[in-house]
């Protein structure tokens, strides 16, 4: 079953974090097609949150066509969201997992590699456009 | 557009006539909840909460304006009563009785009552039934106290501060059996709380009222009030072009750089502000932060989120 986490102050609203964790479960293989998502009522009972930002969650991956609702039954894994294969997922986490470890040997900590990564990813955005 | 279960219109009740010493306790208040939504309410000390609730409720009547809950001006005729359950500040419970004398007392006293499911959420918290509710923690009794107020199956549920007197783990079950109960209403109960709590009114809410010095300052779906609302800064400069197109609620000038908290009331044209998003916290503490501000310019801001 799958489980889904919030992080508050995060600045990303709560249903896009959600959003965000379905397909990215989805596109790891934690979440298979046929595959029950939690229910409204679960979802909020665990996380205490508001049950229309978990229904406005699971409408968007409807409209992606990653989930059915089916009536009175729940909502459903319909398919993978395109993206990179699970074996490369694999491959790329475990290249980063030894990336983290060099960082860390070197003094990083983790509030230290989260702005790297996050002035990296911008940087390289950059450059793409330029 | 699912109607509104609660609408306000120039609502304001002053207290004091009798004494001859009169206090508006809430003024030119108008706003609007969809059915289905849970709404928070918040604003300093004195701004106005109680007496909003109160007026919802019907235990206090309006010296102006209107207020409609469920399409009906609330009172104490059955079926108004029925409809609407109220949970004041106090959570009033009977402390020598236990958890089971108060649902005997609300399978008596209700038209209808949802006996085993009542039960049953007191159950699921391992909430002794035949303790005495005086001797309960504070997250219990607040528990029972929702548990009754949910047991009539309300179609408006009030709760003033309900979670103030409570640790955070008692908080988050409070309003995780809150969130439960409207998940299983499916749309057919809405829910107003006030908070000091914006973190958990964040969580918790879909829509979002802040009051101060009695008058309302913004009633919006809380994804919007989120999304239209910006930190504006740029090196020094005059923040008029801004002010004339959007609604700035605070103005930072240092020697250096300029800083506007901003709702945005249209795109922003001028790419050379810098455009940070606000946390609610900061939006609440924006618009808490300028009750000095006449009252045309309040109403500016209130004529721009309707």
């Amino acid at each position: 079953m799958l489980t889904l986490q919030l992080a508050t102050h995060a600045n990303v609203p709560t249903y896009v974090q959600i959003v965000q964790q379905v397909r990215q479960a989805l596109l790891a293989g934690v979440l298979r097609p046929g595959d029950r998502l939690p229910t409204v009522k679960d979802v909020v009972a665990e996380l205490a949150i508001n049950p229309n930002t978990v229904l406005k969650a699971y409408r968007e991956l409807e409209r992606e066509g990653l989930v059915e609702a089916r009536q009175g039954v729940g909502t459903f894994a319909l398919r993978r969201p395109d993206g990179p294969p699970p074996a490369t997922q694999l491959a790329l986490g475990r290249s980063l997992a030894r990336w983290v470890v060099k960082a860390r040997a070197a003094g990083f900590d983790d509030a230290g590699i989260e702005s790297l990564v996050r002035s990296t990813l911008l940087s390289a955005t950059d450059e793409a456009i330029a | 557009m699912t109607p509104a279960a609660v609408t306000t219109e120039q609502l304001g009740k002053r207290y004091g006539q009798r004494t001859g010493r009169t206090k508006w306790a809430l003024r030119d208040c108008t706003l609007e909840v969809p059915e289905g939504r849970i709404c928070g309410l918040v604003g300093a000390n004195g701004a106005g909460k109680t007496t909003l609730l109160k007026l919802l409720v019907g235990l206090a009547r309006p010296t102006t304006g209107s207020v409609q809950v469920l399409g009906r001006a609330p009172g104490d005729d059955p079926a108004f009563l029925r409809d609407v359950g109220y949970l004041a500040q106090e959570v009033p419970l009977y402390r020598r009785w236990t958890a089971a004398d108060h649902l005997a007392m609300g399978a008596h006293l209700n038209p209808v009552w949802d006996a085993a499911p009542t039960r049953q959420r007191l159950l699921d918290l391992d909430i002794p039934l035949d303790q005495r509710v005086g001797t309960m923690s504070g997250g219990q009794r607040a528990q029972v106290a929702l548990a009754l107020a949910l047991g009539k199956r309300p179609r408006v549920l009030l709760l003033d501060e309900p979670v103030a007197a409570l640790d955070p783990l008692a908080r988050r079950e409070f309003l995780a059996t809150l969130g439960a109960a409207v998940a299983e209403a499916e749309g057919s109960l809405t829910v107003v709380l006030s908070s000091h709590l914006v973190s958990d009114l964040e969580r918790i809410c879909d829509h979002l009222v802040v009051l101060a010095e009695s008058r309302t300052l913004l009633a919006d779906d809380l994804d919007d009030v989120v999304a239209s609302h910006r930190l504006l800064t740029a090196p020094r400069r005059d923040p008029g072009p801004i002010e004339r197109q959007h609604t700035v609620l605070r103005t930072e000038q240092t020697p250096r750089q300029t800083s506007l908290w901003v709702r945005l009331d249209g795109p922003l044209h001028d790419p050379t502000w810098h455009s940070d998003p606000l946390s609610l916290e900061d939006i609440v503490l924006a618009y808490l932060g300028q009750r000095s501000r006449t009252t045309a310019e309040l109403s500016t801001v209130i004529g721009g989120v309707r």
